[in-house]
């Protein structure tokens, strides 16, 4: 079955309106959206992402590349989190997305994420051989 | 989902929507129409005729906010409908129709509960095997019927017919819309993990047809394997199951060639192996074991698949492990197949000349008398040994008796190189 990456962004004025917001409710819908996704099975993989006060950018537009501290205001969308859920087809996707419990100024940018048959043209590029062990030594970091 | 179509563009897109909002939502809106009416069939029925109805009326007025909610209201009206027709018949059912008019709430109970209970159904002992497998798919994998014909490689009118006749066995025998009793709680979740493992492994390496593998057939048995242990995570053996499941998929691309032929555990490309998916199958198993009440055979299996699943190649594989593994399987799950797959193992742990005396004693014990599992396995000993003339025989026996014909090729090809196989090359 396909794997889908459910991306939220947030816009930095939606963040900021969201302060106000009881954040135990918010917790809660989630709580509940995740659990719904768990129980039915097509829960992967997750993460939440931290104030983005504390993050910064690299920008490559200039030569050498800038870098600016967090919040980087010129920047109209916050990668706040994202969901891996694997379900039948990209129809199961959007219905999964739908029922995110978002609010105004909040997007969820929904991907596919690629897999080995991606690259198949590329099966004998060196680097690609050589993620599948990356991939395996991370595992078993995470495992230890 | 609904066995529904639609003709237009438009219908289609809702077609689609349908689809995926029943895939998500169909065993909570059967579950709780069935927790209502006590009736899975008519509950089924019931669901059936909303999404038909869902069809022509979100095509007409936009499909509403609550797809879900939706469903189950209009699948209750026509429980009710239905329930009003049999008033006059019989007065017993007069007050559950009352009943049912008067509740206002989607349920009392947990909907988890209901779902599990209408797995336990879906997996009912007296339905055939092949009918559990197909209901579980419908009823809580939320698939058409259409979807499972397919899955199966079966014509879907047979299908239809069987998901039919299985449902009218359910109110034949009187199955009531229960969980177990307690006194038969082991035994009724042991056909469901059965059930699910059978879905899983009938895409896994199937036992008849010409594909090898129908690797949809077998992520809807991991997903409904994920789903019971969401509704059941005390019970080790449903993590056990879901873990040695995860550990056997990571295998999938490795293990058919380009051609589409199967590719054996020691040739296989293990830089393939899905890594994520042996993480999801080792946190289940340690999730299993967390359970602290000793492994089942499942997750014994799924201990055994570990020790392949970690191995860098077939030389690095800890055998002795996994013959001490297979030494318990054999204990806790006594059968001829465990004792030949430990065989297997002792052949690496230890000498094929061990293992072809285990595999003797179960050729005069008339183990596995018609199955090609057997001769498989002692052509392969046998070639191992060097007895090139016993080991064709076998080999070809085993491909004489083996159902799927992806299988018989690589039999066939193991006896055809046998004419020219040196032990010393």
């Amino acid at each position: 079955m396909p794997q889908y990456m459910l991306i939220m962004r947030s816009s930095a004025a939606a963040l900021e309106a969201s302060k106000d917001l009881d954040m135990e409710e918010i917790i809660n819908a989630m709580g509940a959206f995740n659990e719904s996704m768990m129980e039915a099975g097509v829960m992967v993989g997750g993460g939440g992402l931290s104030d983005p006060v504390e993050g910064f950018v690299v920008d490559f537009s200039t030569s050498p590349a800038l870098v600016t501290d967090g919040p980087y205001g010129e920047v109209h969308e916050l990668f706040n989190g994202f969901w891996t859920i694997e379900v039948a087809n990209k129809d199961e996707a959007i219905e999964w997305a739908r029922r995110c419990p978002l609010g105004p100024g909040a997007k969820l940018e929904v991907r596919r994420l690629t897999d080995e048959s991606d690259f198949a043209d590329f099966a004998d590029n060196e680097f690609i051989q050589k993620e599948q062990g990356w991939l395996d030594e991370l595992a078993h970091k995470r495992e230890s | 989902m609904a066995d529904v179509h639609a003709a237009t563009p438009v219908g289609d897109e809702i077609a689609r929507r349908l689809g995926a909002v029943w895939r998500i939502e169909g065993a909570r809106v059967i579950a709780t129409l069935a927790a209502m009416t006590r009736d899975v069939s008519l509950a089924e029925d019931c669901a059936q005729e909303a999404c038909a109805e869902a069809l022509r009326s979100w095509a007409r007025d936009g499909v509403p906010e609550n797809p879900g909610a939706w469903l189950t209201a209009v699948a209750k009206r026509r429980a009710i409908d239905a329930w009003r027709r049999r008033d006059a018949l019989d007065e017993r059912y007069a007050g559950i129709a009352r009943d049912l008019r008067e509740e206002s709430s989607d349920g009392v109970e947990p909907i988890g509960d209901a779902v599990l209970r209408l797995l336990f159904i879906a997996c009912h002992p007296v339905l055939s095997t092949e009918a559990q497998c197909a209901l579980a798919l419908k009823l809580v994998g939320g698939l058409s019927s259409e979807q499972v014909a397919r899955l199966f490689v079966v014509p879907v009118p047979t299908m239809q017919q069987r998901i039919v006749r299985a449902k009218r066995s359910l109110s034949a025998a009187g199955v009531p819309f229960e969980s177990p009793d307690p006194s038969e709680w082991k035994e009724r979740l042991e056909g469901v993990l059965r059930v699910v493992y059978l879905v899983f492994t009938e895409g896994y390496a199937a036992t008849d047809g010409e594909q090898w593998v129908r690797r949809e057939l077998a992520e809807e048995g991991v997903r409904l394997g994920r789903r019971l242990c969401a509704m059941l995570p005390r019970e080790p053996e449903a993590h056990g199951l879901l873990a040695l499941m995860e550990l056997q998929s990571s295998r999938f691309a490795a293990r058919i060639a380009a051609d589409g032929s199967p590719v054996l555990l020691e040739d296989q490309d293990r830089s393939r192996w899905d890594r994520s998916a042996i993480r999801r199958g080792r946190e289940a198993l340690r999730r299993a074991d967390a359970q602290g009440r000793g492994r089942g055979p499942y997750t014994l299996q799924a201990a055994i698949a570990e020790q392949h699943a970690v191995a860098s190649s077939v030389d690095t594989t800890d055998w002795s492990t996994i013959v001490v593994l297979y030494d318990v399987l054999g204990r806790v799950a006594p059968s001829p197949v465990v004792d030949l797959n430990r065989a297997v193992a002792v052949a690496m742990a230890d000498s094929p000349d061990a293992a072809l005396r285990i595999v003797d004693e179960l050729v005069a014990s008339n183990a596995l008398p018609a199955s090609y599992l057997i001769p498989s396995v002692r052509g392969e000993l046998l070639a191992r040994l060097g007895r090139n003339d016993e080991a064709r025989v076998e080999l070809t026996r085993a491909a004489e008796l083996v159902g799927n014909a992806a299988q018989r090729g690589v039999l066939e090809r193991k006896a055809r190189a046998l004419d020219t196989w040196h032990p010393n090359r």
